[in-house]
């Protein structure tokens, strides 16, 4: 796993609630078998005005002006502002490789969906629970902005040097594995011995749960 | 001390190791797998050297791309190269590692989400987990059963465990009775109405209470489908009698000297009567009308007698700017009656709304009456082969057919349009599926998510409209 450690880059205010990994990455795209290739289509549906397919390469698009992640002010951005529940819906990690791969590596929000902040640490990205006067604030400075913001894990801090600085929680098992870029597969097997005792006394208990599917 | 609630039950039968920093593993009984969320997690165990923990523990489907015609053909029916490489994928990995999977011309192939179940491959007192949001359906076994992403599949194949941390409690308590024609899918919306898509995020929903004890297994999975759609990981509902007559017989379900085993350990999976919950919520089901969303969101819902809102009026200015969003996506006027809303195509299918009943309940509506002219489409999908086979011994596909509705073979189809079944843009759909996400049933498409005998309501008439109405005129010969 790549660690995460900090990340100091413009803010990309994207002013809407309940934002679903429907419209992070859209269904066409996680026809893919591999897990690289969906940055230039992250959120298809709004930053291009003509319907994205797999098979179109990013200059036959026509990209919609409008959409606030092709202003050029927020060209390089690299942090993410939104409202609450972002990454609802669809469990698709895809969502998050698309945003890692774009160049966002945090994002702030008064609140995530479970399934997607789940998967944003597996994959460096930060995401970064603030108050909903915290996000207020920064959604004012950052539009029209340029907003830049530090986004410190170690510190556990959102500070932009002029004014804006916030402290954030975060789970301490997930910060240390991000920090360290710690493999959770790896670790989870150094309980192989305990995970097998388990198995022996479930088997005991509830023989059915075993051997049904061959 | 406290009582116990289901969820506290299951996590702690599920222990296998609690660290320090409050983190824990949680042994999983169930992985089921498809075709779209499966690939990275194969290729990262290659990569990394590792095998399976356990293989019978797995269950295959393919269920996302397969096109619901020309199924004979197999995987050759599958026109779309990408689609069909990535079938082709699942079959391959399943083959390399030795796991159980149903492929497309497997009768039993269907929706993962209904396969389980209907296999016995999902039991009472399990851990389930699949890279799909919608694992929460199998949760109507008194199970725990969530979606998780990619890295976690990967993390279960290797290791036969999750890493977790313990959800906090919630319950949905519906008092009254659905009253005749009302059903699951109307209160699964009313619910996440009431709860919002965000209300459930960082719990566990147990729904209990008289309205949800007289569903059957087929309603309390379309009601823990959703639970995913009011923010929860998973929904749940306790054990009962009807949850063993439904689990008995089935091909992977416990039998013999077994069985009365296995009953016995499951009569526990209840909450204890003076366990405690973090939030409540309290419904009468007896005040409900059947459903229709509006909106991009599955809680922008309203009973049909009901209008679309007024952003106006909406105090909240972010919820306010997201009415307003969605009206102009779904190019709806405030104060618009549901029942003036037209629709182009009818979607009866998805792992909410694919099975025998479902089935039945819009097979009875369709029955001598004709879909209205003004629909391009009117599509019926069932959950899977067994459910085709099981409704074509009814005749409900010759009720379908001969009401001008097309009858399809098993898969997602167009929940999510990841095959050939889509909305063309601007298209209006009542769909029994879970989701009315901008595009999700096609680009540009404007869903509307309803029960079954809801959709094939609006198919007869060509707009929304109470099916109870319907219902009361009886079947027309
Ligand atoms: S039917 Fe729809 S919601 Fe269910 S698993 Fe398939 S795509 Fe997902």
């Amino acid at each position: 796993m790549k660690a995460f450690r900090s990340v100091t880059g413009i803010v990309v205010p994207l002013d809407r609630a309940h934002v679903d990994t429907d419209q992070i990455i859209p269904k066409q795209f996680l026809k893919s078998i591999r897990r690289t290739g969906f940055g230039p289509n992250l959120f298809d549906g709004w930053r291009y005005l003509d319907e994205g397919s797999p098979e179109k390469t990013e200059n036959e698009r026509q990209i919609n002006p409008e959409f606030v992640l092709n202003k050029a002010r927020y060209q390089d951005a690299k942090v993410l502002l939104a409202r609450e529940n972002f990454g609802c819906g669809s469990s698709r990690e895809h969502a998050v490789w698309a945003l890692e791969e774009f160049g966002l590596r945090a994002v702030l929000a008064p609140s995530f969906a479970d399934i997607f902040y789940n998967n944003c640490f597996k994959n460096a990205v930060l995401p970064v629970v603030l108050a909903p006067e915290a996000i207020d604030a920064l959604f004012q400075a950052a539009d029209p902005g340029p907003l830049t913001l530090t986004v410190d894990l170690e510190a556990q801090r959102v500070s932009s040097g002029a004014g804006h600085d916030f402290g954030f929680e975060i789970d301490s098992h997930r910060r240390h594995c991000l920090l360290e870029g710690l493999d959770d597969i790896g670790l989870s097997l150094q309980y192989a011995e305990q995970i097998k005792q388990y198995e022996r006394r479930r088997r005991e208990a509830a023989p059915w749960l075993f051997d049904a599917l061959r | 001390m406290g009582g116990r609630t289901l969820y506290d039950k299951l996590w702690d039968a599920h222990l296998v190791a609690e660290r320090d920093d409050g983190s824990a593993l949680l042994y999983i009984d169930r992985h089921l797998l498809h075709e779209v969320t499966s690939p990275q997690a194969f290729e990262g165990l290659r990569l990394a050297g590792r095998g399976p923990w356990r293989i019978d523990a797995n269950l295959a489907t393919p269920d996302h791309n397969v096109p619901t015609t020309d199924r004979a053909a197999g995987i050759d029916g599958i026109t779309d190269p990408i689609s069909r490489i990535q079938v082709e994928t699942l079959d391959a990995n399943c083959d390399e590692f030795g796991i159980l999977e149903f492929r497309m011309r497997d009768p039993r192939q269907g929706i993962v989400h209904v396969v389980g179940p209907e296999q016995g491959a999902t039991l009472p007192g399990m851990t389930v987990v699949c890279g799909d949001s919608h694992t929460s359906t199998h949760g109507a076994f008194a199970a725990l059963a969530h979606g998780i992403g990619t890295s976690e599949v990967e993390h279960v194949l290797a290791t036969q465990c999750l890493v977790a941390k313990k959800a906090k409690n919630f319950r949905v308590w519906v008092d009254g009775t659905l009253r005749p024609g009302v059903t699951a899918k109307d209160l699964a919306l009313a619910i996440i109405g009431a709860m919002g898509t965000a209300g459930g995020t960082g719990y566990s929903l147990e729904y209990a209470g008289p309205a949800i004890r007289a569903l059957s297994m087929e309603g309390r999975m379309t009601l823990c489908n959703m639970a995913i759609e009011a923010g929860a990981r998973a929904g749940m509902v306790a054990f009962d009698e009807v949850t063993a007559a439904y689990v008995e017989g089935r091909p992977y379900a416990p039998a013999g000297p077994l069985w009365p085993k296995a009953l016995d350990a499951w009569a526990d999976l209840v909450s204890d009567d003076n366990a405690v919950f973090d939030r409540e919520l309290v419904l009468d089901a007896s005040v409900l009308e059947p459903q229709v969303s509006w909106g991009t969101s599955p809680e922008m819902v309203a009973p049909i007698s009901g209008t679309v809102p007024d952003p106006a009026q909406c105090d909240d200015p972010v919820r306010a700017e997201s009415w307003a969003g969605a009206l102009r996506y779904m190019d709806l006027k405030a104060g618009q009656a549901l029942t003036s809303i037209a629709l182009d195509r009818v979607f009866i299918g998805s792992c909410t709304n694919s099975r025998i009943e479902d089935l039945r309940a819009a097979a009875a509506v369709a029955k001598g009456r004709k879909v209205a002219p003004s629909l391009k489409q009117a599509l019926v999908v069932p959950g899977s082969g067994l459910v085709k086979r099981q409704a074509e011994e009814e005749g409900l596909d010759q009720i379908f057919l001969a009401a001008g509705f097309e009858w399809r073979d098993p898969g997602c189809s167009m929940c999510l349009a990841m095959n050939a079944d889509r909305l063309g843009p601007g298209e209006h759909c009542a769909s029994t599926s879970n989701r009315n996400f901008e595009g999700r049933q096609g680009h540009g498409g404007r869903t509307h998510l309803v029960s079954p005998a809801m959709a094939a309501a609006a198919a007869i008439a060509g707009h929304f409209t109470d099916v109870r109405a319907l219902l009361e005129a009886g079947s027309v010969a």
